[in-house]
């Protein structure tokens, strides 16, 4: 059950994220989730959309260099140490963690995190043996 | 205590010149034709042979050589005597990955060894001097050629290198350095650190010998009035030998090129056809006396003028202008000539397109280089990692190549500016 990202790489001059959302907005795509990582010469920006697809195809017509993942959303408890119980058991086995972000959800009470792993099905045999799972792209309304 | 290191060859008269250079061109041609047989062919090519040069009346009718021939030749093609018979090489960049590799002889090193002695007399060094040598040492010419002509002058000859700026100063202030050899921008660096320190009092610089990249009048004022020496210009390259090829005296009305040893001629770039004294072209370098690395009508890509007006200092021999620019494309940042051609062959080997821009600047007397590379969906992912990494690669392999560290700045396609249609490769903003 993992989720298609798409990253898109960011040259450090201005506008180029108004322009990448811009490009979205004009094409009616919905963002669900972003996250940036940056050096002091240019960035990475990762997103997850409604239509994977169709904002990989707009991008790339537009001439941007993007790069497309599976990543794990996991529903956790929105309160606290909804977050670090799932660090913690993460922590206890042998995956690491390459980066992870959250993303937005109208469900009162539940906080869903965006990971990227080092490895997606070891990841999800890990939830699975504590009773949870990664959320599948239906339940989060996207394609 | 002579002003010219070898007078009776210095101030030697045009006749005496011309008849050294009639001889030794006709010997040179003929050890060439029997040695070198890439040069050969060239020769035969043009229907040209030895019995066909009787003089320097003759010498056009020599094929060129180019950096495209050392390339080709590369690495012993063009080479006038057994390796046995070498004791040394001096390299510099070529044009894509290949070096150019020159070859001495013992007597070679002794004749090249010689001209920078002559330099180094002519600003007034003695064997009383301290010669402080911070021209690059090792393959680069400019460490070698300055520290031979200082031993031959016997001068305290110090060999500093460059870099390690504490040690350059300490030295200096406790062995009284008198002369100094390095780039210009490494001198406006070292004046820079003296006067931050205060050092100035304790620094007894006479005159400074400065070369391997271009310099203004404007930068030898600022040197001259930072340092409190005379600065003098040095000029070579190391298909020629090295420095010394040409050299300033106290006149400095032009460098005097070592007649007795190389044969200076002007041509137009585009048609080779020689141009007379006086005119503005190409120079080009004919190496009448060494043996293991004898090049013919060499081109250099210099562009400069040439004069025959009678020099105040009694020297005779021909003066050539600070080269006032290339017909080539190369670029001389730090010290070390750059091609563009070099930079495009590494980024093609790391899987990034050519269309790259180069940018050079000057920053606290230093020159920087930086080039913009096109980031390309294969060299892209989701990992800041393994982005960094690549980025890293490819800054190692420039540096490997040019010799030279650069920066790497990755762009979207579509970012580096055209000029009509054509793209900006190279951008120096540097102000000489």
């Amino acid at each position: 059950m993992s989720i298609k990202q798409i990253s898109v790489f960011l040259e450090n001059r201005t506008g180029q994220l108004a322009e990448i959302t811009g490009l979205l907005a004009d094409n009616n795509i919905d963002l669900r989730a972003i996250s940036i990582a940056e050096t002091s010469d240019y960035g990475v920006l990762r997103m997850i959309t409604d239509d994977a697809d169709s904002a990989s195809a707009v991008l790339l017509e537009n001439g941007h260099i993007i790069s497309m993942n599976q990543v794990t959303v996991v529903a956790v408890e929105d309160q606290p140490g909804g977050l670090s119980n799932l660090l913690s058991i993460i922590a206890r086995s042998d995956i690491s963690i390459d980066y992870m972000y959250s993303l937005f959800t109208k469900k009162v009470g539940t906080a869903y995190m965006v990971f990227r792993v080092s490895s997606g099905s070891k990841f999800a045999n890990l939830l699975q043996a504590h009773g949870m799972r990664g959320v599948t792209a239906e339940e989060l309304g996207i394609k | 205590m002579s002003k010219y290191y070898q007078p009776e060859i210095e101030t030697a008269s045009r006749e005496q010149i011309r008849q050294w250079q009639d001889e030794r061109l006709v010997q040179q041609v003929r050890h060439v034709w029997d040695n070198v047989p890439y040069y050969r062919a060239k020769m035969e090519e043009k229907g040209v042979t030895p019995d066909d040069i009787k003089s320097v009346d003759d010498l056009h009718k020599l094929p060129f050589l180019t950096k495209a021939d050392l390339r080709e030749a590369y690495p012993y093609g063009l080479m006038g005597v057994p390796v046995e018979e070498c004791v040394r090489i001096q390299s510099t960049s070529g044009t894509t990955g290949k070096r150019v590799v020159a070859f001495y002889t013992q007597g070679d090193i002794d004749l090249w060894e010689d001209c920078c002695a002559r330099a180094i007399v002519a600003v007034g060094g003695t064997k009383e001097d301290v010669c402080h040598v911070s021209y690059g040492y090792g393959l680069f010419t400019g460490g070698a050629g300055l520290h031979g002509g200082s031993h031959k002058v016997g001068c305290l000859t110090l060999p500093m290198s460059s870099g390690n700026t504490d040690r350059q100063l300490q030295f200096m202030e406790d062995l009284g350095s008198t002369i100094i050899c390095c780039t210009p921008s490494y001198a406006a660096y070292l004046a820079e650190s003296i006067h931050e320190r205060g050092l100035q009092d304790k620094i007894h610089l006479k005159a400074g010998i400065f070369g391997a990249e271009a310099w203004s009048e404007n930068m030898r004022r600022d040197i001259e009035q930072k340092l409190g020496l005379k600065a003098y210009d040095i000029y070579g390259l190391t298909e020629i030998s090295g420095p010394g090829v040409s050299f300033e005296c106290e006149a400095q009305t032009g460098m005097h090129i070592n007649e007795d040893h190389f044969i200076a001629e002007i041509i137009d770039p585009d048609t080779g056809e020689v141009l007379p004294e006086g005119t503005k072209g190409e120079l080009v370098f004919t190496c009448i006396t060494k043996k293991a690395f004898p090049l013919l009508r060499y081109r250099t890509r210099d562009i400069c003028v040439l004069t025959r007006e009678p020099c105040p200092c009694g020297r005779t021999h021909v003066k050539m202008s600070k080269p006032m620019g290339r017909s080539d494309d190369m670029l001389i940042i730090r010290g070390v000539n750059v091609f563009p051609s070099q930079i495009e062959t590494v980024l093609l080997q790391q899987g990034y397109p050519a269309n790259y821009q180069i940018i050079v600047d000057r920053v606290n007397n230093s020159d920087t280089l930086e080039v913009l590379v096109e980031m390309t969906p294969e060299n892209f992912s989701d990992s800041l990692g393994d982005i960094t990494a690549k980025e890293k690669l490819l800054v190692a392999e420039l540096k490997s190549m040019l010799g030279l560290h650069a920066k790497v700045k990755l762009v979207a396609p579509k970012t580096i500016t055209r000029s009509e249609g054509k793209a900006v490769r190279i951008i120096d903003n540097r102000k000489i």
